[in-house]
């Protein structure tokens, strides 16, 4: 808490006493600037990649990275096809980032709807709620996501379907817990006591309270998706070829394992690098903005 | 806990099971495609046949029926026949089960041996460098999608160093009687050391893989555990009486520090059934995972109906069990 205690006498908002917090934490920061790096590539692409991801010259396969002998246009090396590998990965990245923020932004509306209707409405509305989740939580995620992408075939819209299908789970029952606790306090009574209606207590003295856990499962979420997009790529039930995703081109480079590690290794590494720098980062803003979990 | 207690939570599951049943049910029916098409492939059969087996898989009747169908056969482990094998589905999964089953109880054994004694170091010494190290490797370890991981292992054990092989669960030459299904129970009630030593080499790179994220959930949760255990007044009232700290640590603290660690890992070995699918892929391992991913490839949807719906009653009956574990193993916690 010495952060607190630097704060200047004026009262300041919990949002920005959880920003300073969050600023402070070096590592933090320095993980939410590398995923900020990663949104811009993928943003940028176009003008970002050195090649058209899907431009393929066969005299160029398995060409290795730049220090193994390659040469500086293509600095990490060409896939099977003699596809340039950074400028995959760099489009790739807008898959990941893509299905990741649509399936984790589609939840969370979903789930706290769901969660806030369950919590504060009660009765047959909370238990029709809680039924559907317990009966989503019953299946394994991936094998969820498997079954509904080998139903509704494959594809980019398949896939944030399938993980939304899912995924709104997790916030539906953080907020019907908080607005369970939430319910019973007082200004909450005192709201209802002066006739405010039901929409509006849980949109205006609930919601704005449950934000922040919400924010932080997000995060946390956004980077599990992006590893079950990838997984599901992997497996061949992503987007399809030639559209490069980092799943399928660690999957592309399977074959190659003996003369060509580079093709596998640096999609699997960009996973690695984007999902621990989601996973830090939502540490430090759920250290920065939960006062409950600080010690 | 009270038995009436109990028979209520078993109660419980029903409606969760019953969702369950209609959502895999539904996943198959609302398929765009014809199943019955898709059965007979290029054959050309007559409508009258098409009509015939139509009526046989019970396509004619309404979607409500079909259901209730459905269900009295899923209970009888009846799940027709499989497209592709022609054989009763039940067989085709039965086969490749007790691969699945062998490759998760020791993915579950190699996290907890992993995760234990990491985690209750990494508490001893908190804050030191290999609590430090601790926290990157098990942060890596959530953070690190399996089937590159698996990869990398085939990469590092296999193809470079040679050490491990590349994929299958034995060797072509061996010949291990059917007992179980499991290899390495197999190979030893055979009194077979040498295919055992054989079973062993190939299941260690898929069960690493599959073991890795959950030994990184366990570390943390056995890590923060112990720490609080050591801060209870009977730990330190062992420590007053002048016991060694190993002493301290290896008979009061453990026992209940592992109260989470047993709860998760039972929460968690209902994940390794997900990832199973992955490693299975990666390691060419003929469990029911990729017997799965087939299926989906080749449209063979009984295959896929059956072992989804496998895969989630295990999961809930495995999130059960852990539920009833931690209120067996946490006496404060009275239900």
């Amino acid at each position: 808490m010495t952060a607190v205690a630097r704060l200047p006498a004026k009262a300041e908002s919990p949002f920005q006493l959880g920003l300073v917090r969050l600023m402070e934490n070096r590592m933090a920061t320095a993980s939410g600037l590398i995923a900020i790096l990663f949104v811009l590539a993928a943003l940028f692409a176009p003008l970002v990649a050195p090649h058209d991801p899907n431009d393929a010259d066969l005299f160029r396969r398995l060409q290795p990275p730049v220090w193994l002998g390659g040469e500086w246009a293509f600095p990490l090396g060409c896939d099977g096809l003699g596809r340039d590998i950074l400028s995959r990965l760099i489009y790739g990245a807008r898959i990941s980032i893509l299905v990741g923020t649509l399936v984790v932004v589609i939840a969370t509306i979903v789930g706290v709807i769901a969660g806030l209707a369950a919590g504060f409405i009660g009765g047959w509305v909370d238990r029709s709620i809680s039924w559907l989740v317990d009966v989503l939580l019953g299946f394994p995620y991936l094998i969820f996501a498997i079954g509904l992408m080998a139903m509704m075939g494959t594809g980019f819209q398949n896939i944030v379907l399938a993980l939304a299908y899912k995924e709104w789970v997790v916030p539906a029952r953080i907020v019907r817990g908080e607005t369970l606790a939430l319910r019973e306090l007082e200004y909450v009574e005192a709201a209802r006591a002066l006739g405010a209606s039901r929409g509006h207590i849980m949109l205006r003295e609930i919601l704005p309270n449950i934000l922040s856990p919400v924010a932080v499962v997000a995060t946390v979420r956004m980077a599990h998706v992006i590893i079950l997009e990838a997984s599901l790529s992997f497996l061949g039930l992503g987007v399809q070829p030639p559209t490069a995703s980092w799943g399928s081109m660690v999957a592309d480079g399977r074959d190659f394992l003996v003369d060509a590690w580079w093709v596998s290794t640096f999609p699997g590494l960009a996973i690695l690098a984007l999902v621990m720098a989601i996973n830090v980062f939502s540490q430090g803003l759920r250290d920065a903005f939960d006062p409950r979990i600080q010690e | 806990m009270r038995i009436g207690r109990l028979i209520e939570r078993i109660a419980g599951l029903v409606p969760v099971l019953l969702g369950v049943s209609v959502i895999v049910f539904l996943m198959i029916t609302l398929t765009p495609g014809d199943p019955v098409e898709i059965m007979l492939g290029d054959s050309r059969s007559s409508p009258e046949q098409e009509a015939a087996l139509r009526r046989d898989m019970g396509l004619d009747r309404p979607m409500v029926e079909r259901f209730f169908l459905f269900l009295g056969n899923a209970v009888r482990g009846e799940f027709g026949l499989s497209f592709f094998h022609r054989r009763p589905v039940i067989d085709v999964i039965g086969e490749r089960l007790p691969a699945t089953i062998e490759l998760t109880l020791v993915a579950l054994v190699l996290s907890l041996v992993i995760a234990i004694p990491l985690g209750v170091l990494a508490a001893v010494k908190k804050n030191t460098w290999f609590d430090r190290i601790g926290t990157v490797g098990s942060l890596l370890g959530v953070s690190m999608p399996g089937f590159w991981f698996g990869i990398l292992l085939i990469l590092l054990f296999s193809v470079k160093l040679g050490w491990l092989p590349v994929a299958g669960r034995i060797g072509f030459s061996a010949e291990v009687p059917f007992v179980t299904g499991m290899l390495l129970i197999d190979t030893l009630l055979a009194g077979r050391l040498d295919s055992f030593v054989e079973a062993a080499r190939h299941i260690l790179l898929p069960a690493l893989t599959l073991a890795l994220p959950m030994a990184a959930i366990l570390m943390r949760v056995t890590r923060s555990s112990m720490l609080e255990v050591l801060r209870a007044d009977y730990v330190l009232f062992a420590e007053a009486k002048g016991l060694s700290r190993a002493r301290v640590i290896g008979r009061h603290a453990l026992k209940n520090a592992l109260i989470p660690t047993v709860t998760v890992a039972a929460l968690e070995t209902g994940s390794l059934l997900g990832g199973n699918m992955i490693v299975e892929t990666v390691f060419g391992w003929p469990g029911l995972g990729r017997l799965v991913v087939e299926a989906i490839f080749s449209r063979n949807y009984p295959i896929v109906q059956a072992a989804v719906l496998l895969y989630a009653v295990t999961y809930v009956l495995l999130n059960f069990i852990a539920d009833l574990l931690y209120t067996a193993l946490n006496p404060r916690i009275k239900l």
